[in-house]
């Protein structure tokens, strides 16, 4: 084969490959090339059991971001969430941890308060409610100790 | 006594033979970084490992990932969790079977050539005929190889990676009626970066152990039409265990 046609294979054949890794790296694995259109909100929780890093950030069950670090601060979980640009979040909003589904994954939904003032990058969600552990709640149920 | 003389004579055979493995190795990575670099071997090579090797990639992974739908759908179904059939078929996709899989393929179809060709090479006293016009062999035979698979191989499993995804999506929403949000949404939420990087590690560690093997059985083959043939086979079988065994190495280091 000559080589003008051999270089015109290859440069396709890596043409494909790239834009399969592209395809997985960036639309499946999430991966942030730019930066710019999410701005970071911070969150205490007495638990994040079960959340995990990627997962959804709902406002009224629509996505408005995602879960981006969580890490312990003190003895309390300290979830960081990256939230679209575009996104009003008051300081009087509700962050609490919920769970789709009886056995799907847990997310953390968004209540984003309206009065007060608009939190910005870095700045922290006060009131936050942990997910329900639903083996403390039928044990309680059990044992009989639900008021 | 003969018994174990025997044994013995196998395990410094074994031992001299990893030990030579990686001087190769070694001595082409140094001749890897010297010039002349020469880029149309390295393309020519690519052309063979990787664009001759799209064909049978793209088959064996429609079919891979048509038959993990098939069967993650019928033992989700006994959970009412259809939903997660996607994050199945793709979590196992790019993290075990797009890797190994094509990187057997890759062994099978490219890496025996490999092998066959060098020996022919060695055989024929083509290698030496280099070496006494001042070329030296490692570095005009064996680093475009290398470098060819080392590029090829994680473009190909990326490749299989795609097209099993999609193979899954085809028998999983197509033909058994999964819904195609839940299929891409679940695919979505369940891939980390972790998983393609790690997938990623994985196929550019294959790449290196499929070039590494098969040169070295093609460059140290005995002169002889059966020695050819033994170190044809030689290559393969060793390459496709170290890839599997490697495999599950960096599994539990990566997880």
């Amino acid at each position: 084969m000559e080589r003008g046609k051999l270089e015109l294979v290859v440069g396709l054949f890596v043409l494909v490959g790239v834009i399969c890794l592209g395809y997985l790296a960036i639309k499946l694995g999430k991966l942030e090339l730019v930066g710019g259109d999410y701005y970071e909100l911070q969150a205490d929780f007495s638990s994040t059991s079960g959340l995990k890093n990627g997962a959804s950030v709902e406002i009224a069950g629509v996505e408005v971001g995602r879960v981006k670090k969580i890490g312990l601060k003190e003895d309390r979980a300290q979830v960081v969430l990256a939230i679209q640009d575009g996104i009003t979040v008051y300081n009087d909003a509700i962050a609490s941890i919920k769970t789709r589904g009886i056995i799907g994954e847990k997310f953390m939904e968004l209540s984003p308060g309206g009065a007060g003032e608009r939190l910005k990058n870095g700045e922290t969600i006060v009131d936050t409610e942990s997910g329900i552990d639903l083996e403390q709640v039928i044990s309680q149920f059990i044992h009989g100790s639900v008021k | 006594m003969i018994l174990i003389q025997r044994f013995g004579k196998r395990a410094l055979f074994l031992i001299e033979e990893m030990g030579a493995m990686f001087v190769f190795l070694m001595r082409t990575f140094g001749w890897l970084f010297r010039p002349p670099v020469r880029i149309f071997q390295i393309i020519k090579q690519m052309h063979f490992v990787g664009f001759k090797s799209t064909f049978v990639v793209i088959l064996t992974a429609l079919f891979t990932g048509m038959v993990l739908a098939l069967q993650g759908y019928y033992s989700l179904r006994k959970f009412g969790s259809e939903g997660l059939l996607g994050s199945a078929v793709a979590l196992s996709m790019i993290r075990e079977l797009g890797p190994v899989l094509a990187s057997l393929m890759v062994t099978a179809r490219a890496g025996s050539a490999m092998t066959a060709e060098i020996g022919i090479m060695r055989i024929t006293e083509q290698i030496d005929a280099l070496e006494t016009m001042a070329i030296n062999s490692l570095q005009y035979l064996i680093t475009p190889k290398v470098v060819a698979s080392l590029l090829s191989v994680p473009l190909l499993v990326a490749l299989f990676d795609v097209v099993g995804i999609w193979g899954g999506y085809l028998v999983g929403v197509k033909l058994l009626g999964v819904s195609g949000g839940s299929y891409w949404s679940s695919i979505e939420s369940a891939v980390e970066w972790k998983d393609v990087y790690g997938g990623i590690l994985k196929s550019i560690s294959f790449g290196l152990i499929i070039s590494w093997v098969c040169c070295y059985k093609g460059y140290y083959t005995r002169m002889s039409a059966e020695g050819l043939g033994k170190a044809t086979t030689e290559s393969v079988v060793l390459a496709s265990v170290l890839i599997l065994v490697w495999d599950y190495f960096l599994t539990s280091v990566l997880l």
